[in-house]
């Protein structure tokens, strides 16, 4: 469930700012069953359900989510070209329903880790647009006080953000691995892409996942291509929910918002019963390139994208489906929209005004509970201090 | 002359290396279909194909062993790391497999192999991809580092370290590729080499010797241009290799002038500047000093994000300046 208290106080906030409604709310269908596509498995007898179950509320919510992923990233891209944005910038639009998905299935208390693609988790996680753009414009404001930029965004529970491709893996199954030591009945969803999905540290993670029974959900966001490459041109096996051998798999529709919460509910039961690691390959899309530095059109055709958005965008197969149920109305949809334009343009004009970190923040942060330090300058003149 | 960026520079020396050996050929990722991450293989794919230019999946440490495996097996490999951050999956295979394999096995068995990328801070890029290994890969006996700075540097040192019958880690630097630089008629010869091992004397002065390598030379012959309206005279070398490092050259430069500063972009402690003090204390040129050896360095912490604060940990050139005059006294 989506129960973080900020996100809750900022749906109630938009669903109770509606003014403007031309029928009432006894006119809409609170709940509906919907089928979704079924998930491919490997070493399981079954899999998630058939058929999942959506309240207006839920899906109002969730499509919240992701279109506040979606404009934020689009801003980030605009923030971007304007050059307030610098170095690396990778972005999520079109794999919304991954990070919405998952954390509809997965409590607050549980733990989530990721690579660079990270701005959409940093949010579902419970950090605010507002503090995700003033992080990517170095703002003293932003979530990691603009030390951390775009790849190094943190949150409790959340541990990024990490630039290394595949080291967060192991990471991830060390959380794990903390989450049965501690005895807590805790999951860690550790993601990772295509891409990495060929590093060795993920089968040595794999190995000890579940030779330990770590209660480690696995989940690769396979969107086709890593930077530049394929995914058949990177991976002798593309199934890649099956490459855990011994760890069971399922494979999922990632643009499917309740394909990829259905599934995540199974993988986390799993986890949670003790039968140790899962893996879970969402398949989905980015319509970006891997970064703002690639136009994404080398390895890829504009047909194909164009495709893919047509077709299988996550928000608009989720307002279809409502809509054609009569579980919202488009007004309802338009209001929703606007308040988020509203909250991304906020959050940008905060992210482009707050001050730079001060220069008394420089070498702060090197050691936990440590007493303050020196630290060199760039010569030996120049004695800087750093507080814990 | 020439004028040719050090992204050109470089696929000249690959190029030609590439057509004259054909046991010379490029692996990493992105290197053939997307020409390059950073577009420095830019074209080599198109004309070489798909067994000379290699495609890799994201596996530092598989790749690494792999291609040190075809080099001691007859090939002369370059493995490209898309930043030398990521070298750091596979400094195993670098250091125990490549480095150490001529001594252990007594002659046996060499390891023609250039390890190549970007080193160092680039812009906004973070603590995670702004690492400078100069100092990590020049600690190591068996592997020769090299670290150009000019277009010239760049072609020359490229085509020395392919055609090395050793390990050769080469450092280049993001920040420097677009960087053009004019190039000598005989440069443009396929057979131009740099010699590894030596460093250039950049620029001639009487009163200080600057000691840097790679895109910091740019800093300290900025500054050099600035102290020179104030009468003071820089001498500015270009060490162009970290390891063999060339003591002799800097001892003479330091027996003339008497003050030394050393530039890197690395962290201070146990750096390059770190060596070439203890290597003046060790030799003759000690006693040539009239002030303890300054170094100018990265500044001791990860690399922050925010604009401000990553200017301000890296070496700028005021505090070249600021530095020369200090050891100066003036």
């Amino acid at each position: 469930m989506l129960r973080c208290p900020c996100q809750v106080r900022h749906c109630a906030r938009v669903l109770g700012a509606r003014v403007v409604v031309s029928r009432s709310f006894a006119d809409f269908t609170p709940q509906a069953s919907f089928d979704i596509k079924k998930c491919d498995v490997h070493r399981l007898e079954e899999g998630p359900p058939l058929k999942a179950e959506l309240t207006r509320e839920q899906g109002l919510q969730y499509y919240r989510i992701m279109q506040t992923v979606r404009r934020m990233e689009l801003k980030a891209d605009q923030l971007y070209k304007q050059k307030i944005i610098r170095g690396f910038c990778h972005l999520y639009d079109g794999q919304e329903a991954c990070a919405a998905g998952i954390e509809a299935a997965i409590n607050p208390s549980d733990h989530l880790i990721t690579a660079y693609r990270a701005h959409g988790y940093t949010y579902t996680r419970g950090v605010s647009v507002k503090e995700i753009l003033a992080e990517l414009t170095g703002r003293k404001g932003g979530v990691a006080k603009g030390k951390g930029g775009s790849m190094h965004m943190y949150a409790p529970r959340f541990y990024g953000g990490n630039g290394i491709v595949g080291a967060q893996v192991p990471l991830g199954a060390g959380i794990a691995l903390a989450c049965q030591y501690q005895g807590n009945d805790q999951v860690c969803v550790t993601l990772y892409g295509d891409g990495a999905a060929n590093q060795g540290q993920l089968f040595e993670s794999f190995n000890m996942a579940a030779l330990w029974k770590l209660p480690c959900i696995f989940i690769c966001e396979n969107n086709q291509y890593g930077m530049g490459t394929s995914m058949e041109r990177a991976s002798a096996s593309t199934d890649y929910y099956k490459r855990g051998d011994f760890v069971p798999g399922i494979r999922v529709d990632g643009m499917d918002v309740l394909c990829v919460r259905e599934a995540t509910k199974f993988a986390a039961d799993h986890c949670r019963s003790g039968k140790g690691p899962i893996i879970m390959e969402l398949q989905t899309y980015r319509y970006h390139g891997h970064s703002m530095s690639d136009p994404g059109v080398s390895y890829r055709t504009r047909e194909e994208i164009q495709e893919v958005r047509s077709k299988s965008d996550p928000i608009s197969m989720l307002k279809e489906r409502m809509l054609s149920n009569n579980m919202a109305s488009i007004e309802e949809f338009k209001e929703i929209d606007v308040a988020i334009r509203k909250e991304v343009e906020d959050a940008a004009q905060f992210a482009t005004s707050d001050p730079e970190p001060p220069l008394e923040e420089l070498c702060n942060h090197i050691f936990h509970n440590n007493p303050p330090l020196e630290v060199r300058g760039t010569n030996p003149w120049v004695t800087l201090k750093s507080v814990s | 002359t020439f004028r040719v960026t050090v992204r050109d520079a470089l696929n000249q020396a690959m190029d030609e290396e590439l057509e004259r050996d054909e046991r010379v050929f490029l692996l990493g990722e992105e290197v053939a279909q997307y020409d390059g991450a950073y577009k420095v293989s830019r074209g080599l794919w198109k004309k070489y194909g798909d067994k000379r230019i290699i495609d890799t999946p994201i596996t530092e440490m598989g790749f690494a062993g792999i291609a040190v495996g075809a080099a001691m097996a007859g090939l002369r490999p370059i493995c490209e790391f898309m930043t030398f951050n990521f070298s750091m999956q596979a400094i195993d295979q670098v250091i125990n497999s490549a480095a150490k394999t001529y001594y252990m096995s007594a002659g046996q068995q060499s390891v023609p192999i250039v390890f190549r990328g970007p080193n160092g801070a680039s812009a906004g890029v973070a603590a995670q991809h702004s690492q400078c290994f100069a100092a990590w890969y020049g600690h190591c006996p068996g592997l020769k580092v090299v670290s150009p700075w000019s277009a010239e540097d760049a072609k020359g040192l490229l085509k020395s370290a392919i055609r090395d019958d050793n390990p050769v880690v080469f450092l280049e630097n993001e920040l420097m590729y677009g960087v053009p630089f004019e190039m000598s008629e005989e440069s443009q010869s396929k057979d131009f080499t740099i010699p590894i091992g030596k460093a250039k004397v950049e620029r001639q002065g009487n009163h200080i010797t600057l000691v840097t390598h790679s895109r910091y030379v740019s800093h300290c012959l900025d500054a050099a241009a600035v102290l020179a309206k104030e009468g003071i005279e820089c001498e500015v070398i270009n060490l162009r290799t970290i390891r063999p490092l060339d003591v002799e050259s800097i001892e003479t430069s330091v027996m003339k002038t008497n003050h030394l500063v050393t530039v890197e972009g690395g962290w201070p402690q146990y750096g390059v500047g770190a060596e070439i003090c203890a290597r003046i204390m060790e030799g003759p040129a000690f006693n040539y000093l009239d002030a303890p050896v300054t170094r100018v360095t990265g500044v001791d912490i990860p690399m922050p994000y925010a604009k401000i604060l990553e200017d301000n940990s890296v070496p700028q050139i005021k505090d070249v300046i600021f530095s020369v005059k200090k050891t100066l006294n003036v």
